[in-house]
Parts: C-alpha cells; structure tokens; sequence
C-alpha cells in the first residue's frame, strides 16, 4: 500500500468513526425492531430522519486458502417513509495475510406502494466501487465460487470494479411471520454480462404480544429465522450450473434501549462455496438525525 | 483504496446531507404555525380513507387486562418521537388526543398504523406483529381527548 492510499483509508475510517461516535452522543436512540437477516431485504424501510448505524462481520472457512474475516459498516439513513438511503465501508482481514479495504457502497430503497399489501415490493438499487478482495458476501451473485478469494490480497486488490446492483425485494408480514424474496441482477460498468442471484428468508419473534413491563429478556425482543442465497449465473449461462448457494440460521436481539445484536451461522450448500460462514452485527437506532443535520446548517431543531 | 473511490464516497455522503437536509426543511411544522392547520387537516383526513370492511374491525385485545400497559411502552419506544411523549403531538406528528383519532374506530387506527400514511410520513408499522397494533390501538384509545 502506497503512502497516498495509506492515508486515503486512514482517512475514510476517521470519517466514518466520526460520523458514528457524533450519531451515537448527539443523537437518542430508539428501540428498534429490527428483522435479523444479513442478506436478504424485507419491505420494511428506515423510518424518516432515523439513522441506524450497523457494524457486521463475517468470519469464513477457506479451503486449499486462508481463512478470513470480513467485516462492514453501514449507516442507513430514512430520508422519506417511502425511501432509504445507506452508504457502506467493507474490509477484510485474510488470516496468515493482510487487512485491506474493500470498497464503497451506496444502495437506495424505494418503496412504490403506499399502502400495505398481501406481497409488498420494493425496488433497490446500487452502486459499488470495490475491490476484487471484496469478501462480505453479502449477496449471492453469478458464478461466484470459493475458489475467487484463493489469491493473495496483493492481488485481488488490484482488481477495482464499478457495479450496479439491481434488486426486486417482495415481502409479506403473515401471523407475525416475514417472508421476504430478493430477485439480483447486478452488471460491472466495465464490459461483463448481467449477473443474476437470490435471496429467501422467513423470521418470527419468539412472542407476537408486547409484555407490560419494559424488558431486555423478553421473548418478543428475540427474532430467530432462516436464511437461503447463491447464484444462479450470468445472462450467457442462466441457472444453477457453477453457482454456490447457502443457507443460514439467523438470530436477532432488539434491546429497548435501541441497539439490536445479530448472529448468524451459515453453511455451504455445495462444494462451490464455503463451507462456514460465521456472521455477527451490532447496530443502533437513533432518532433525529434530521434535526442535527439541520441544527449544523444553522435551521432550528 | 483508489482517489475515485474516495471521490465516490465522499459524492455518495454529500449526496445523502443534501437529502436530508432537503427532507427536513420541506416537512416539519412547529406546533401553532401556521402550516399546523394545514397539518392538521391533511393528517386527520386521512381516518376517512379507510375502506369499510377495516373500519369495522374489532380489536380482538379489547378485554386484555395488560393491553393498554403493553401498548404504552410500545408507543414510547415508537412513536413518541414524532407524536410527543404525552401523545400530544410534536414537530413531526400531530396531536393522538384529537378528537378526530379518539372518535375513529379501533380498526381505523390499526389500518393507519399497519399502512402509515407513507407520503405525508408516516411510516407503516406492519413490522410490529398484529397483536402489538391491537395494544397500541388499545393506549391510544385509552387517552381521551385531554
């Protein structure tokens, strides 16, 4: 790494540590009741003028290769009931090798229906700027395989893409069920084919009525579920052939006093992908960040 | 960690203040302005749109005995931050003690809560389970018009 790009990343991480610790002092949190997926999108948005700050890891078995951990921030932000904006920092540690930054993300949410429906879609779309050392695996895509992480960071770091990632997320609440469904069409600006994946979850709380007293172990403060994604090609070989898929358990924990822990182990469903993926996150809801903005460029709160 | 990535990025925030400040400044009203009548109007409107059949609704919580206690920490975690913390209304949602919201039916309220009134937004409440609306529905009916 370069002096420039050394203080480059230095400065992103400063950026966004301020950005939060900011958020986190200036701002009151909110208790959140949040769906425990890490892959897959349900219909439900930010809610407006929130910010919610989102820390995630991925811990992943890699074979003929080192292990690794890959590791994200978030900071999702609900400018309209009906859209949510969210940008994001990715890097990774590959064990017995080096840490390196990933990319940017910038993804937005739309929710075109305004009101409620049996299946409720949203439209997402986004724009990556990453690396080819880029190991969050935070989506199912084309041919992706194990074997892409096999080369050392020196070198999938060099590989830099720009991508545009489309998704069709339809989403149901039934009897206190959420069923959500990702369709992915994601195309690098350079020239590659489409690329096509999935994404399916269903979740629960543990308890559909709120208890009368304020809780931290209570049962509808705990979300468990399940999750499944991979692949399934490019526009020139559509289907399963050469894809990897995964399935995941997931588990969420909303604490009253805003910050919701996420833990999910994940196992690969073929031998194109990774055997374990371990994932964990913690984020935090705060509310107003809308009226701090506007308090910083000089408005009343 | 190329220059364009940070050029991106820092595009990418750049963009998301502008609109946010731009999502602030078009849509809050301090109580007593003169948009708060318009507020007012506009909002409350909205209880007449529910179709028929989810107006006529009864909440099937109506006789639970920690019904209304549930639904209160419910909307402090929840809504108090737009409604105010005595439901009285705030700088982002009116007044829950209006005489409008205490003479609209059960059903109508849980439809408001489960469909938000997404342009105005409020956003939908249809991640909390059906029975958390029914307690929610239960404390706002249990405020009065005070």
């Amino acid at each position: 790494m370069t002096c420039k790009e050394l203080r480059l990343t230095r400065a992103l991480i400063i950026f966004a540590l301020a950005i939060t610790l900011f958020s986190l002092f200036s701002c009151p949190p909110v208790a959140a009741q949040e769906n425990p997926y890490f892959v897959t999108y349900d219909h439900n948005l930010e809610e407006p003028g929130n910010l919610e700050v989102e820390y995630f890891s991925t811990f992943g078995t890699q074979r003929a290769g080192n292990d690794f951990h890959a590791f994200w921030m978030e900071f999702e932000y609900g400018v309209n009931a009906w859209w949510t904006t969210e940008v994001y920092l990715d890097g990774q540690s590959t064990f017995h090798d080096s840490t390196i930054f990933t990319g940017v993300k910038w993804e937005n949410r739309f929710r075109p229906l305004k009101h409620e429906h049996f299946i409720n879609p949203v439209i997402y779309v986004e724009f990556e700027h990453k690396s080819d050392g880029d190991k969050t695996l935070k989506e199912g895509e084309g041919h992706d395989v194990e074997e892409d992480f096999l080369a050392p960071n020196s070198e999938l770091r060099k590989g830099i893409n720009n991508e545009v990632e489309l998704k069709l997320i339809l989403s149901s609440n039934f009897k206190g069920w959420n069923f959500s469904q990702n369709t992915l069409a994601a195309k690098n600006l350079t020239n590659e084919p489409w690329e096509f994946g999935y994404a399916l979850a269903a979740s629960r709380p543990l308890a559909l009525k709120a208890s009368a007293t304020r809780c931290r172990f209570c049962r509808q403060n705990f979300i468990v579920g399940a999750e499944m994604y991979g692949g399934l090609g490019d526009r020139y070989s559509f289907g399963l052939k050469d894809t990897s898929h995964y399935l995941a358990a997931v588990g969420g924990w909303n604490l009253p006093n805003g910050w919701t822990l996420r833990l999910s182990p994940g196992f690969g469903l073929n031998d194109n992908g990774h055997k374990f993926l371990l994932r964990w996150g913690v984020s935090r809801e705060i509310s107003g960040f809308d009226q701090m903005i506007r308090r910083m460029f000089g408005g009343k709160s | 960690m190329k220059p364009s990535s940070v050029r991106f990025f820092l595009g990418a925030v750049g963009l998301t203040v502008l609109a946010a400040a731009a999502n602030t400044c078009s849509n809050t009203y301090g109580a007593g302005s003169a948009e708060a009548q318009w507020f007012r109007s506009d909002v409350y409107a909205e209880l007449a749109k529910v179709p028929e059949k989810d107006r006529n609704r009864v909440n099937p919580l109506e006789n639970d005995p920690q019904g209304v206690a549930a639904g209160q920490i419910l909307f402090q975690d929840h809504c108090s931050e737009c409604h105010g913390d005595d439901a009285k209304g705030a700088r982002k949602g009116p007044s829950l003690r209006a005489s409008e919201v205490q003479r609209a039916t059960p059903g109508t309220l849980f439809w408001v809560l489960t469909n938000g009134v997404v342009r105005r937004k409020m956003p939908s409440w249809s991640k909390l389970p059906e029975p958390q609306r029914w307690q929610l529905v239960r404390y706002l009916k249990s405020l009065g018009t005070n």
